[in-house]
C-alpha cells in the first residue's frame, strides 16, 4: 500500500526534484541496485541524505542509504561533513554496526586541529556512541575537556561527550585520577561549561560518591554564587533567575551524598535552602513560575534528603500543602508527588493527615496524571485512623475510574482494607463491594483471603454468608463473586437456614442460575458447593437429591476433567451417608500466614534507605505490586477438606477411565493439606517437604519422565533444584490455554501470557522471583524452529528479590509445522546454578480462528479439495475413547470449529477453521471424522486445504491431540496449580498410582 | 483492548531496551494533526520501537484537554510536554527526574527557535527542517542540557551558516570550477 505514494519533502535546496516517488522501486534503486554510484555532487548527495532522513522522520523504514550517510562524515567540507554527522545520529543508534565504521573517522575529527569538526564528532558521540566509542575516545575527550587551550565551546559539548561515555562504560573514566579534575572543572567561569559539568558530575558521584567527596563544597559554591547572582553574566539568567537548571543539577549532584560532614559547608548550603525555601513566591509569568518553582523543587528533594531540623522539615510540610490546593494543575501535580516521597522518609504522617480533604478532592481532579498522584499519597498515608474513610473513597471512586486505573486501584483498596481493618465484617463488606464494582480488576488472590478469613473466624461466618446471598439477587453479578459467594454459601449457608429465601433448595436453585453463565473453572466450585449443600440438609431431602444427582450426572462426561472428576466423585459419595457428612465436613482452620498482599507490600517498603534518589527509585510501589502476579505467585485458595478417615471412602471411588484415586493412609491430614497448598503458596509450612516422600505428586515431584522427554533440564550435576509441578503437563494445559505457569521451582516461577492475531502472536513472559535473594545471571535464550520468527525482548541480568519483569515476546507464523520453540533459560541464585529448555506454547492450533460454516459454504469448498495432497485420509487407531460430544469439545477447545448437523450420519463430525500465517495467508480447513460406535478407539479422518503441508501438518496434529490426550489423573495437577481453582479434596498421588500396579489394584478393590 | 495488549502498552511496563540514565530519552515533536515534525532519540530505541513510541504517545498526549498538567505518566516515565499553536513539544525523562527544569528546557528551545526564525510557525519547522535540528544539538547532547544561554547558541548557529554559506560561494567560483575541471 506504500508502494506508490508520493511523499513531498521539503528540503528545498534547489531544482524541481523535491517529490520521490516512495516505492519499492526507489528503494531499490538508491539500496540495492547502485543508484547512489550516479549521485555525484556533494551538493545532490547532501539532499538525498536530508530527504532519507525526513522519510525515516515520517515512520517509513529507511532501510538504506545508511552507508551513505555514514560515507558523508568523511568528506572533506564542513556542508557535507555536518549533514553527514547529523544524519548520522539520528538514522543510527548505538547498536548499528555502520557506526563502527565511522570511529576512525570521528577519531581523527576529534584530535584534529579543526574546531568545528571537532564540535561535530563530539555531538555525534554523545549522542550515539556506544561501547565501542566508550573503548576507544575517552582519553581523547577527557584531554578535550581540560585542555586549557580549548574554547568553551569545545569544552562543554566535550563533558557531556565523556558523561554519555562514561554511562556505556563506567571504565572509561579512571576514578583516582579523574576526581581532582573534576574538583577543579567545578571551578570553571564559563557557566555553559559548569552545566555540562555539572551533569557529568551527577553521573560520576550516582555511582561512586565517595571518591567525588572533594566536589561537594564546590557544589555548594555554585549554589552559592547563583543564589547571590554573583558572577552571572545577563544571557545566564532565564526570567531574572540565574541559571535554573545549573541550579537544579548542583543540587541533585548533592543528594547522591549521604550527609554533609563540614559543619560550615553545611550552613551556608542550608543558608542558600532556605533562601529558596523561603523566597519562591508565585508569579504571574509561567516561565518564571516553572523556572522558580523548578528549583524550589529541587531544593524541597534535597531537605527531605538531609533530614535536617525539624524546622525546615515543617516548612517544606507547609509549602506542600499549599502546593495541593492550589490552581495550577503542574504545581498541584508535583505537590502531591512530592508529599509521598516525603511520607516514605519522615515521620510526618500527621501533618499530611490534615490535608487529607484536600487529597480526596484531587481524587477527583479532571486529569489522569494528578488522580493518580493523588492515589498514591492515598494509600501512603493511609493507617488505622483513617483506613475507613479513605477505602471508601477508593471504592466509590472505582466506579467512575477509567478503566486503565482500575486494577491498580482494587488491590491498593484491598490491601488497605486488610492492613488496617477496625473490625472484620467491614473487611468483608469491603472485598464484597469491590469484587461487585470491578470484579474483571480483582485477582484471585484477594477473593482467596477474604474466603481464608471468614473460614478463620466464626463470628464472621453467618454475616459473610448472609451477605453472599444479598449479593446473589442482584440480576448479573461479575463471576468472582459466583465463585466467592458459592463458596461463603457452601462452607456456611447452612447458618442461615431459618431466614426466608436461604433454605438448601432455595440456595441451590439460585446459584444454579448462576451457571450456565460462568467459564469452566466457575463450573468445579459450583458443583463443590452443590455436595455442601446436598450435605447439610438434614434429614434429606429427595427433591434436592434428585436435582443435585441430575448435575452431577450431566457434568460426569465433562470434557473438562477436574469437573468430571469432581461430579463423579460427589456423586458416588453422595449416596454414602455417614462417610459423606465426613467428607464433606466443614473446612478446618487455615495456618495463620501473612498475606501474600501485604507480604508484596512490605517487600518494597522495607528496604527504604538512606539516599534520596535511591528513594525516588522505588517511588511507586504501587506500580511494582499490580506488576506483581498475573497468576498469585502465593495466596492460599481455599481447598476442600481431606477427609479424616480416607481409606473407607477412598477405596470406594473408582473411575471411568480406568486410573484409580486412593489416599496414602499414612499421610496425616494436615500434612496433605499443606502438600496440597504447596505449589500455590511459598510459605508453605515446613511440613510440605517431609510429605514428598509419597513420590511424585506433581506438586512437588520430579518432571514426570514420559513426556519430560523433549524437556531436559541442562546441567544435571548443578541442576539441583526441584521443580514444582510437571513441566510437560503445564505445556499442554499452555497449548488449549492462553495464560498460565509454564515453569515452577523454590525459586522462580516463569508464566505465561498469550495473545493471538492471525499469524501474529504476542506472549509475555513473567518471571517472578519467589526468593528472598536476587537472581543472578538470568539468561532467556529462544530457539526458533524455520517456521517461526521469533522476538524475545532482552531479560534483565538480574532479578530482584522478589520482583517479577516480564518480557515480551513477538511470534510470528512463517509456515505450517508442527514444530515447537524451545526457550532456554538459566539463571544464578547465589550458588547454584539453574537451568530448563521450555517448550514455547507457541504451536500449530494458536494460528487457527474459530470458523462456524453452514452447509451451503461448506460442501462446496469440500468439493473443491480433490484429493491428495490437498485432501488426506488417514485411519486413526489408538484413539483415546471419546464420547462425540467430548470429543467436538476437545476440538472446539483448539479452535477447530464444530459444524453441527452438517453431516448426515450422527456419528460423524464436520469441522472448520482458518489457519494464518505468512506465506499461506488466512487459510480454509476442513475436516470429517468419521467414528465407529462400536469401537471408539478407532476412525477415519479425513483434512483438507488449500496448502498441502497445511494439510499434512493439521492432520497430524490432530491426530496427536486425539491420542495423546493427558490421561484424567495426570491432568489434574496442572489444572489445579496453574488455573488456580480451589483444590478438589485430591488424593495426593495419583501419579506414584498410576506407575504401581499394586496400589491400582488396591484402588480398584 | 484487550489485557494483555494494554499490559504491554500500558503505563506500568517499562521497555527492557534502554536501561539507561540519561536524563531526556528522546525529544519529540508532532503536530496537532499527529503528523511528525521532528524526533530525536538519546537512548537506543530500534526502528520498530520508534514507531510505537511516537504512536502510542501521539494518542496520549494530543487527547489531552487544555487546562490540565503537563505531565503525563507512561510506562513508568514520564512525558513532559507543552503545545505551543498548532506543535506539541514533548520529551521523555524518567519518573525521579525534575519535571519543570524539562518543561522549561522545552520553552527555552521554542524561544530559541523563536528568535532564529523571527516567530516561528509549523512551516517553517517543516521546510527547514535541518535547522531545527542544528539548533536542537547546540542545546542538547546525550539527553543532557547543554547551553542555557540563547545568545551563546543563536551565534554558534549563524556561524555554522555563514561556513555553509562560505563553502557554497567557494563552489560556485569561477577557480573552484576550473580546479574541478582539471
Amino acid at each position: 500500500m506504500e508502494q506508490y505514494r508520493a511523499i513531498h519533502i521539503p528540503v528545498t535546496l534547489k531544482g524541481p526534484g523535491n517529490y520521490i516517488t516512495w516505492s519499492r522501486m526507489a528503494r531499490k534503486a538508491l539500496g540495492g541496485r547502485g543508484l547512489w554510484e550516479h549521485v555525484l555532487t556533494p551538493y545532490k548527495k547532501k539532499k538525498y541524505v536530508w530527504k532519507m532522513l525526513y522519510i525515516h522522520m515520517l515512520g517509513y523504514d529507511v532501510d538504506f542509504g545508511h552507508m551513505e550517510a555514514v560515507s558523508l562524515i568523511s568528506a572533506p567540507k564542513y556542508p557535507e561533513k555536518q549533514v553527514g554527522y547529523i544524519v548520522t545520529s539520528c538514522l543510527l543508534n548505538e547498536n548499528h554496526d555502520f557506526l563502527k565504521l565511522a570511529i576512525n573517522t570521528v577519531r581523527n575529527d576529534i584530535i584534529g586541529r579543526n574546531e568545528t569538526f571537532q564540535c561535530l564528532a563530539l555531538t555525534l558521540v554523545g549522542n550515539i556512541g556506544g561501547r565501542d566509542f566508550a573503548e576507544s575516545l575517552a582519553p581523547d575527550v577527557q584531554k578535550l575537556l581540560i585542555s586549557s587551550s580549548c574554547r568553551p565551546l569545545v569544552r562543554k559539548k566535550a563533558a557531556l561527550c565523556l558523561l554519555r561515555l562514561f554511562r556505556k562504560n563506567p571504565d572509561a573514566i579512571n576514578v583516582d585520577g579523574w576526581a581532582d579534575r573534576m574538583t577543579q572543572l567545578l571551578d570553571e567561569r564559563d557557566l555553559g561549561v559548569l552545566t555540562s559539568s555539572t551533569s557529568l558530575l551527577v553521573a560520576l558521584v550516582s555511582n561512586n560518591h565517595e571518591a567525588y567527596s572533594s566536589c561537594l563544597p564546590k557544589c555548594v559554591k555554585i549554589l552559592e554564587r547563583l543564589a547571590r547572582n554573583q558572577d552571572v553574566p545577563q544571557e545566564y539568567t532565564y526570567y531574572g533567575i540565574p541559571s535554573p537548571w545549573l541550579q537544579v543539577k548542583a543540587m541533585r549532584a548533592l543528594q547522591y551524598f549521604p550527609t554533609i560532614e563540614d559543619p560550615s559547608t553545611r550552613k551556608s548550603l542550608f543558608e542558600v535552602l532556605q533562601r529558596i525555601l523561603m523566597g519562591t513566591d508565585v508569579v504571574k509569568n509561567v516561565n518564571k513560575n516553572n523556572a522558580s518553582h523548578a528549583v524550589l523543587f529541587e531544593a524541597l528533594s534535597l531537605v527531605i534528603h538531609l533530614d535536617a531540623e525539624k524546622e525546615m522539615m515543617s516548612q517544606c510540610v507547609a509549602l506542600l500543602g499549599k502546593f495541593i490546593s492550589v490552581r495550577e494543575p503542574n504545581i498541584r501535580y508535583l505537590g502531591l508527588e512530592n508529599m509521598t516521597r516525603m511520607l516514605m522518609v519522615t515521620d510526618v504522617q500527621d501533618v499530611i493527615k490534615k490535608h487529607q480533604s484536600q487529597i480526596i478532592t484531587s481524587l477527583k481532579d479532571p486529569d489522569i496524571s494528578i488522580r493518580r498522584r493523588a492515589l498514591d499519597l492515598l494509600y501512603g498515608m493511609c493507617d488505622v485512623s483513617n483506613a475507613k474513610d479513605i477505602v471508601e473513597e477508593l471504592l466509590q471512586y472505582l466506579s467512575t475510574a477509567e478503566f486503565s486505573m482500575r486494577e491498580e486501584l482494587s488491590l491498593k483498596a484491598a490491601i488497605l482494607a486488610e492492613k488496617f481493618a477496625p473490625d472484620l465484617s467491614w473487611y468483608v463488606d469491603v472485598i464484597l463491594q469491590l469484587i461487585d464494582k470491578a470484579g474483571d480488576f480483582v485477582s484471585d488472590d484477594i477473593w482467596f483471603r477474604v474466603v481464608q478469613f471468614v473460614t478463620n473466624n466464626e463470628d464472621l461466618q453467618p454475616y459473610a454468608a448472609s451477605k453472599a446471598r444479598e449479593y446473589l439477587d442482584k440480576i448479573a453479578i461479575h463471576e468472582t463473586m459466583v465463585k466467592v459467594s458459592a463458596y461463603i454459601l457452601g462452607e456456611y449457608g447452612h447458618l442461615l437456614a431459618r431466614q426466608p429465601g436461604c433454605s438448601a433448595s432455595e440456595l441451590f436453585s439460585i446459584l444454579h442460575e448462576k451457571l450456565p453463565t460462568v467459564s469452566t473453572p466457575t463450573i468445579p466450585i459450583l458443583l463443590s458447593t452443590y455436595a455442601k449443600l446436598l450435605m447439610h440438609t438434614q434429614p434429606r431431602d429427595p427433591e434436592l437429591e434428585k436435582k443435585v444427582w441430575a448435575v452431577f450426572k450431566k457434568y460426569e462426561s465433562c470434557i473438562d476433567v477436574e469437573i468430571q472428576q469432581r461430579a463423579v466423585e460427589y456423586f458416588e459419595l453422595s449416596k454414602k451417608g455417614a462417610a459423606f457428612m465426613d467428607v464433606l465436613a466443614e473446612m478446618p482452620k487455615f495456618p495463620e500466614r501473612q498475606s501474600s498482599l501485604i507480604k508484596k507490600a512490605e517487600v518494597v517498603e522495607d528496604t527504604a534507605d538512606q539516599s534520596a534518589i535511591k528513594l525516588r527509585a522505588q517511588q511507586q510501589p504501587s506500580n511494582a505490586l499490580v506488576l506483581a502476579d498475573p497468576q498469585p505467585v502465593s495466596g492460599a485458595p481455599p481447598p476442600l477438606k481431606i477427609p479424616s478417615e480416607p481409606q473407607s471412602v477412598a477405596r470406594t471411588i473408582s473411575q471411568p477411565n480406568g486410573t484409580s484415586s486412593n489416599i496414602d493412609p499414612q499421610a496425616p491430614s494436615p500434612d496433605l493439606l499443606s502438600d496440597l497448598l504447596g505449589p500455590l503458596a511459598i510459605e508453605a509450612p515446613p511440613g510440605v517437604v517431609s510429605t514428598e516422600q509419597h513420590g511424585p505428586t506433581g506438586t512437588g515431584g520430579v518432571p514426570d519422565e514420559v513426556d519430560g522427554s523433549a524437556i531436559v533440564p541442562v546441567g544435571e550435576q548443578t541442576n539441583n533444584v526441584e521443580v514444582i509441578g510437571n513441566i510437560a503437563e503445564r505445556f499442554h494445559a499452555l497449548c488449549l490455554k492462553d495464560s498460565g505457569v509454564l515453569y515452577e521451582d523454590p525459586y522462580i516461577q516463569i508464566g505465561i501470557k498469550a495473545e493471538w492475531r492471525g499469524h501474529h502472536g504476542r506472549l509475555v513472559l513473567f518471571l517472578g522471583n519467589k526468593s528472598t535473594n536476587p537472581l543472578t545471571s538470568v539468561q532467556a535464550l529462544i530457539l526458533p524452529p524455520a517456521h517461526l520468527k521469533l522476538e524475545l525482548s532482552p531479560v534483565p541480568d538480574t532479578i530482584p528479590p522478589r520482583a517479577q519483569v516480564q518480557s515480551p515476546l513477538e511470534v510470528m507464523n512463517i509456515r505450517p509445522s508442527r514444530d515447537v520453540a524451545v526457550l532456554d533459560f538459566s539463571y544464578k541464585l547465589g550458588t547454584i546454578v539453574v537451568g530448563a529448555k521450555l517448550r514455547i506454547p507457541a504451536v500449530l492450533n494458536k494460528f487457527l480462528q474459530p470458523l462456524q460454516l453452514t452447509s451451503e459454504e461448506f460442501f462446496p469448498q469440500w468439493r473443491a479439495l480433490s484429493g491428495p495432497p490437498l485432501k488426506l485420509q488417514e485411519v486413526v487407531r489408538g484413539v483415546r475413547p471419546l464420547a462425540l460430544p467430548e470429543m467436538a469439545n476437545l476440538f472446539n477447545s483448539f479452535r477447530v470449529t464444530i459444524c453441527p448437523g452438517l453431516d448426515p450420519n450422527p456419528n460423524n463430525l464436520v469441522a472448520s477453521t482458518t489457519f494464518y500465517s505468512e506465506t499461506t495467508g488466512a487459510m480454509l480447513c476442513l475436516a470429517r471424522i468419521e467414528t465407529d460406535p462400536a469401537d471408539r478407539t478407532q476412525l477415519r479422518m479425513t483434512v483438507g486445504s488449500g496448502d498441502p503441508t497445511l494439510t499434512f501438518e493439521l492432520k497430524e496434529f490432530i491426530k496427536e491431540q486425539l491420542i495423546a490426550i493427558p490421561m484424567g489423573s495426570r491432568a489434574l495437577v496442572p489444572a489445579a496449580a496453574a488455573a488456580s481453582p480451589p483444590p478438589v479434596a485430591q488424593p495426593p498421588s495419583p501419579a506414584a498410582l498410576a506407575d504401581d500396579p499394586g496400589a491400582m489394584l488396591a484402588g480398584l478393590l | 483492548m484487550c489485557d494483555l495488549y494494554k499490559l504491554c502498552l500500558g503505563e506500568k511496563v517499562k521497555p527492557l531496551v534502554c536501561v539507561c540514565f540519561s536524563q531526556i530519552h528522546f525529544v519529540l515533536l508532532v503536530s496537532r494533526q499527529g503528523k511528525v515534525r521532528l524526533t530525536k532519540w538519546y537512548s537506543p530505541y530500534t526502528q520498530k520501537e520508534r514507531s510505537k513510541v511516537i504512536r502510542e504517545l501521539s494518542g496520549v498526549i494530543l487527547n489531552r484537554g487544555p487546562k490540565l498538567c503537563n505531565f503525563v505518566e507512561w510506562r513508568g516515565y514520564k512525558v513532559v510536554y507543552k503545545r505551543y499553536a498548532s506543535l506539541y513539544f514533548c520529551m521523555c525523562i524518567d519518573a525521579e527526574d525534575n519535571e519543570l527544569e524539562v518543561l522549561e528546557i522545552i520553552h527555552h528551545y521554542v524561544e530559541i527557535l523563536d528568535r532564529y526564525f523571527g516567530s516561528v510557525c509549523e512551516l517553517d519547522l517543516i521546510f527547514n527542517f535541518h535547522k531545527a535540528y542544528y539548533i536542537l544539538d547546540e542545546l542538547l547532547i546525550a539527553g543532557e542540557l547543554q547551553e542555557s544561554s540563547k545568545k551563546t547558541v543563536a551565534r554558534i548557529i549563524s556561524a555554522q551558516d555563514q561556513m555553509v554559506e562560505a563553502a557554497k560561494e567557494e563552489a560556485g567560483s569561477i577557480s573552484y570550477i576550473i580546479a574541478q575541471a582539471t
